[in-house]
C-alpha cells in the first residue's frame, strides 16, 4: 500500500482533533496539547506524502470504494501536496502563537475555549479544498473553512468584529452561492463533477457554454481570492479579528481561492483563455491594493491591503499560462503564505508591546525591543522583494515569465509589478521608520504603554517584561487577565521566530523549491498525469 | 427532455426577490435575501437532474433510464445543511449587533472614514519644514503666527517641544486613549 494513499488523513486527523478538543473544552491545557499534537502529526504525514508524490507523481485515493468518476476522489499532486505542507506548517506556527497568547492572558472561561476546535476545523477545511478531486467536494471544503472562519472572525463578539464579521459572512455566502450555481450548471452541461472527468468533457462543450461556466467559476473564486474588483471585503474585515486569526486568514484563505483559480485555468479550461482579462485584473489588483496600503495608518489594515496587492502577482503568473509563469506563481504562493502570516504575527506582538497598531502612536520599538525589530525587518524586506530574499526570487521569476511572453499587455503588467513592488517597499519602510526607528517621543500621539515601559535589556528580558492590567484596553479586551500578564510571551515570540526562519529557509532552499514548482507546473499544464491518476491509464490521451 | 417550467419560474422569482433583499441595508432583510438565493440555487440544482423519474433504488427489472438522477438531490441536501448552519450563525450575529448598537443596519467602518478624511500627505514625508528663526519664542505661538520661510504655508507642523510637554501630561499609569471621534454620516438618522 502506498503511503500517499494516506493523504485523506490530512482532513480526517484535524477533524478528530477538533472533536477531541471540543470534549476537553473545560481543560485548556489538555486542549492545547491535543490541538498542537494533532497538527504536528498532520504536518509530518503531509511531508511524507509530499516526498512520495514528488517521486511518483499524482496519486488519487478513492473514498468509499466507488470508482471515479462516480465516487468521491481525493487527489494529491505536486501542487496540492506542496501547499498542504506549507499551510500545515504555517497553521501549526499560528496555533502555537495563539496558544502562547491564550496561556499568557488566562483563558479559563469565555469564548476563547471554542478557538481550538474551530481552528482545527478550519485546517481540515483548507486541507479538504486542496485535496478535493471533484468540484462539489471543493465546495464542501470551502464551506468547512468558511464556516469555521466566521466563528473565528467574530470571536468575542465585540462591536467592531460583529460589524466586520457580518460583511465577511454575507460576501462569503454570496461567493459560495455563485460557486454552487456554477457547479449546478456544469453538472447540467456535462453530467459530472469529477475534476479529471470534467477536464475531458468540458473541452467537448460549445465554446459559448464554456465561456459562461468559466466566467462563473472565476468570479466565485475571484471573490474568495480577493482579486481586484472583488477584493473590497478583505481590508474591511481582516484587521478587526484577533491577531492569530488575522495571521492565519491572511496566509491561507485567499490562497485557497488562488489554488482554485489555478486549477480552473490549468485543469478545467486549458483551451478557453481569458488571459488578457486576467492580466488586466492582475495589474489592477497589484496597483489598487498597494495604493490602498499607502493611505493606511493602521499596520493591520495596511498589511491587508498589501495582501490584496500581492494576490495580483499570483494571478499574473496564472494568466501567462506558461510553465515558467505557473512555476513562479506556485513559488510565490508558498512564499507569500509564510511571509504574510509572519508579518501579521509580528504586528500582533507589536500591538502587545506598544499597546497600539497605529503608526501614528508608535515609535522607538527598535530600542525598546530589538528582537521585534529583527522579526519585522526580515519578512518586511522579503515581502518588498529585496534581494536575496524569496520574495525577490518569486518576483524575478514572474517578471521573466512576463518578458518571455512578450505581448504588450504582459510588459505592462511587468512594469506594474515593479511599481507595486517599489510601493510595497515604501509602505513597509514607512512602518519601519515610524514604529521602530524614530524615538517614541517623536510619535504624533504616543501610546501610554510605549512611554511607561522600560527597554528590554535582551531578548530573554523582553519576554519576561510585565504589563499591569491597568492598561487593559476595554474595547478590544486584549488583556483579559486580572493579574499582570507577560507582555511578550515566549511561545508567541518563538512561534513568530519559527515562521520567519521558515521564510528565510525558503530563500536558502529556493533552488530545490523552484525545481519542485517547475515540476508541478509542467505536470499541471500537461494534465495527463492528473487525469490518469484519477481515471486510469490512457484516459488522458483522447 | 421535458422542462418543468414551474420550477424554473419559481427559481427566477426567488433569484430576483433574493437579490433585491440582498441589496438592502437592513441585516434581517439581507439574511432573508440570502435564504431565498440559497433556495433558488437548490431549485437550479434540482433542475439539472433532468426530468422526474423513479426513486433511484436499484431493481434489475427497471431500465436505468427510468430512474431519477440522485446526485443533484445529494448536492441539494448538502447545500441545505450548509445554508441552515450559516443562517443560524447570521441570526446570532444580527442579534448580537442589535444588542450592541440597537440597530438592524450594517454599521459604518469608523477607521475607513477616518482614513478617507485624513490629510492627503503624510506629515513626515511631505510637509514643508518650518524654519525656526529663533529658539526662544515661536514654539509657544499658535500655528499661523510662526515664522517660516516667506511664501511657504506650514502644514501641520510637528513641534518637538509641544510633544515633549504633552508627554509629561500623560501619566504613565493612565493611558490617554484618544480614539478619533468621527461621526458616521448615516448613523445619526435613527
Amino acid at each position: 500500500m502506498n503511503v500517499a494513499s494516506l493523504a485523506p488523513l490530512a482532513v480526517v486527523l484535524p477533524f478528530l482533533g477538533a472533536a477531541w478538543a471540543f470534549v476537553l473544552i473545560r481543560h485548556p491545557r489538555a486542549q492545547r496539547r491535543v490541538s498542537l499534537g494533532t497538527l504536528t502529526v498532520t504536518l509530518a504525514l503531509e511531508v511524507w506524502v509530499l516526498a512520495r508524490v514528488w517521486q511518483s507523481g499524482p496519486i488519487a485515493v478513492e473514498l468509499g470504494g466507488w470508482a471515479p468518476p462516480f465516487g468521491i476522489v481525493m487527489v494529491a499532486d505536486q501542487f496540492s501536496s506542496l501547499l498542504l505542507v506549507v499551510s500545515s506548517a504555517v497553521s501549526l506556527a499560528v496555533l502555537a502563537y495563539a496558544t502562547g497568547q491564550g496561556a499568557a492572558d488566562g483563558e479559563e472561561s469565555g469564548p476563547v475555549s471554542v478557538f481550538h476546535p474551530t481552528y482545527l476545523i478550519l485546517v481540515a477545511g483548507v486541507s479538504n479544498a486542496f485535496l478535493a478531486g471533484d468540484l462539489f467536494n471543493l465546495y464542501v471544503g470551502f464551506e468547512i473553512l468558511l464556516t469555521a472562519s466566521y466563528v473565528l472572525m467574530t470571536l468575542g463578539g465585540t462591536g467592531s468584529r460583529i460589524r466586520a464579521g457580518i460583511t465577511y459572512v454575507v460576501v462569503s455566502v454570496v461567493s459560495s452561492l455563485l460557486f454552487l450555481i456554477a457547479i449546478a450548471m456544469i453538472y447540467g452541461a456535462t453530467g459530472t463533477v469529477n475534476l479529471a472527468d470534467l477536464a475531458i468533457k468540458l473541452g467537448e462543450l460549445d465554446p459559448g457554454t464554456q465561456h459562461l461556466l468559466h466566467v462563473l467559476l472565476l468570479v466565485a473564486f475571484g471573490i474568495k481570492a480577493a482579486v481586484f474588483p472583488l477584493s473590497f471585503w478583505l481590508p474591511d474585515s481582516y484587521p478587526t479579528a484577533p491577531a492569530p486569526v488575522t495571521a492565519v486568514f491572511a496566509g491561507l484563505l485567499t490562497k485557497v481561492g488562488v489554488y482554485a483559480i489555478v486549477r480552473t485555468e490549468t485543469l478545467l479550461f486549458p483551451t478557453d483563455h481569458f488571459n488578457s482579462v486576467l492580466l488586466v485584473v492582475a495589474l489592477l489588483t497589484m496597483l489598487v491594493g498597494i495604493l490602498g496600503a499607502i493611505a493606511q495608518t493602521d499596520i493591520k489594515r495596511m498589511l491587508s491591503f498589501t495582501l490584496v496587492s500581492h494576490i495580483g502577482y499570483m494571478i499574473f503568473g496564472v494568466a501567462l499560462s506558461s510553465v515558467i509563469g505557473l512555476a513562479a506563481t506556485i513559488f510565490y504562493v508558498i512564499h507569500h503564505i509564510t511571509i504574510q502570516t509572519s508579518l501579521f504575527m509580528v504586528t500582533g506582538l507589536v500591538e502587545r508591546r506598544g499597546g497600539n497598531s497605529s503608526i501614528m502612536r508608535l515609535g522607538g520599538l527598535a530600542k525598546l525591543s530589538p528582537i521585534l525589530a529583527v522579526l519585522y525587518f526580515i519578512p518586511a524586506m522579503n515581502l518588498a522583494g529585496i534581494p536575496p530574499f524569496s520574495g525577490f526570487l518569486g518576483k524575478l521569476g514572474l517578471l521573466q515569465a512576463g518578458v518571455a511572453d512578450g505581448s504588450p499587455l504582459a510588459y505592462a503588467v511587468v512594469v506594474g509589478g515593479v511599481v507595486a513592488s517599489l510601493l510595497t517597499l515604501l509602505v513597509v519602510a514607512r512602518v519601519w521608520n515610524r514604529v521602530f526607528w524614530r524615538s517614541a517621543a517623536d510619535a504624533e500621539d504616543p501610546d501610554a504603554v510605549l512611554l511607561s515601559t522600560a527597554p528590554d535589556a535582551s531578548g530573554k528580558e523582553s519576554m519576561r517584561a510585565l504589563r499591569s492590567s491597568k492598561h487593559v484596553d476595554a474595547t478590544e479586551g486584549r488583556f483579559s487577565g486580572e493579574n499582570e500578564v507577560p507582555i511578550l510571551p515566549k511561545m508567541m515570540v518563538y512561534s513568530t521566530m519559527g515562521l520567519v526562519v521558515l521564510g528565510v529557509a525558503m530563500t536558502v532552499f529556493a533552488g530545490p523549491l523552484f525545481d519542485l514548482s517547475q515540476d508541478a507546473a509542467t505536470s499541471m499544464l500537461e494534465r495527463t498525469a492528473y487525469i490518469e491518476a484519477v481515471l486510469g491509464l490512457g484516459a488522458g490521451n483522447p | 427532455m421535458s422542462i418543468n417550467l414551474t420550477l424554473l419560474l419559481v427559481m427566477g422569482v426567488l433569484y430576483a426577490v433574493g437579490l433585491y433583499l440582498l441589496l438592502e441595508r437592513s441585516l434581517t432583510r439581507v439574511l432573508l435575501g440570502l435564504m431565498l438565493l440559497a433556495n433558488a440555487t437548490n431549485i437550479l440544482l434540482l433542475a439539472t437532474g433532468g426530468y422526474a423519474g423513479l426513486a433511484p433504488i436499484f431493481n434489475k427489472d427497471i431500465p436505468s433510464s427510468a430512474y431519477n438522477d440522485p446526485l443533484p438531490q445529494a448536492f441539494i441536501l448538502t447545500s441545505i445543511v450548509i445554508s441552515f448552519a450559516v443562517t443560524a450563525f447570521m441570526l446570532s450575529l444580527i442579534y448580537r449587533s442589535w444588542l450592541l448598537s440597537r440597530a438592524d443596519h450594517i454599521q459604518v467602518d469608523q477607521e475607513d472614514i477616518r482614513v478617507a478624511m485624513q490629510d492627503l500627505y503624510d506629515d513626515e514625508e511631505d510637509s514643508e519644514i518650518a524654519i525656526e528663526v529663533s529658539d526662544f519664542h515661536e514654539n509657544n505661538q499658535p500655528l499661523g503666527k510662526r515664522e517660516t520661510i516667506p511664501g511657504i504655508v506650514p502644514k501641520r507642523v510637528i513641534d518637538a517641544k509641544a510633544v515633549a510637554t504633552s508627554k509629561k501630561d500623560v501619566h504613565p499609569e493612565s493611558p490617554v486613549l484618544k480614539t478619533p471621534e468621527v461621526q458616521s454620516p448615516t448613523g445619526e438618522k435613527e
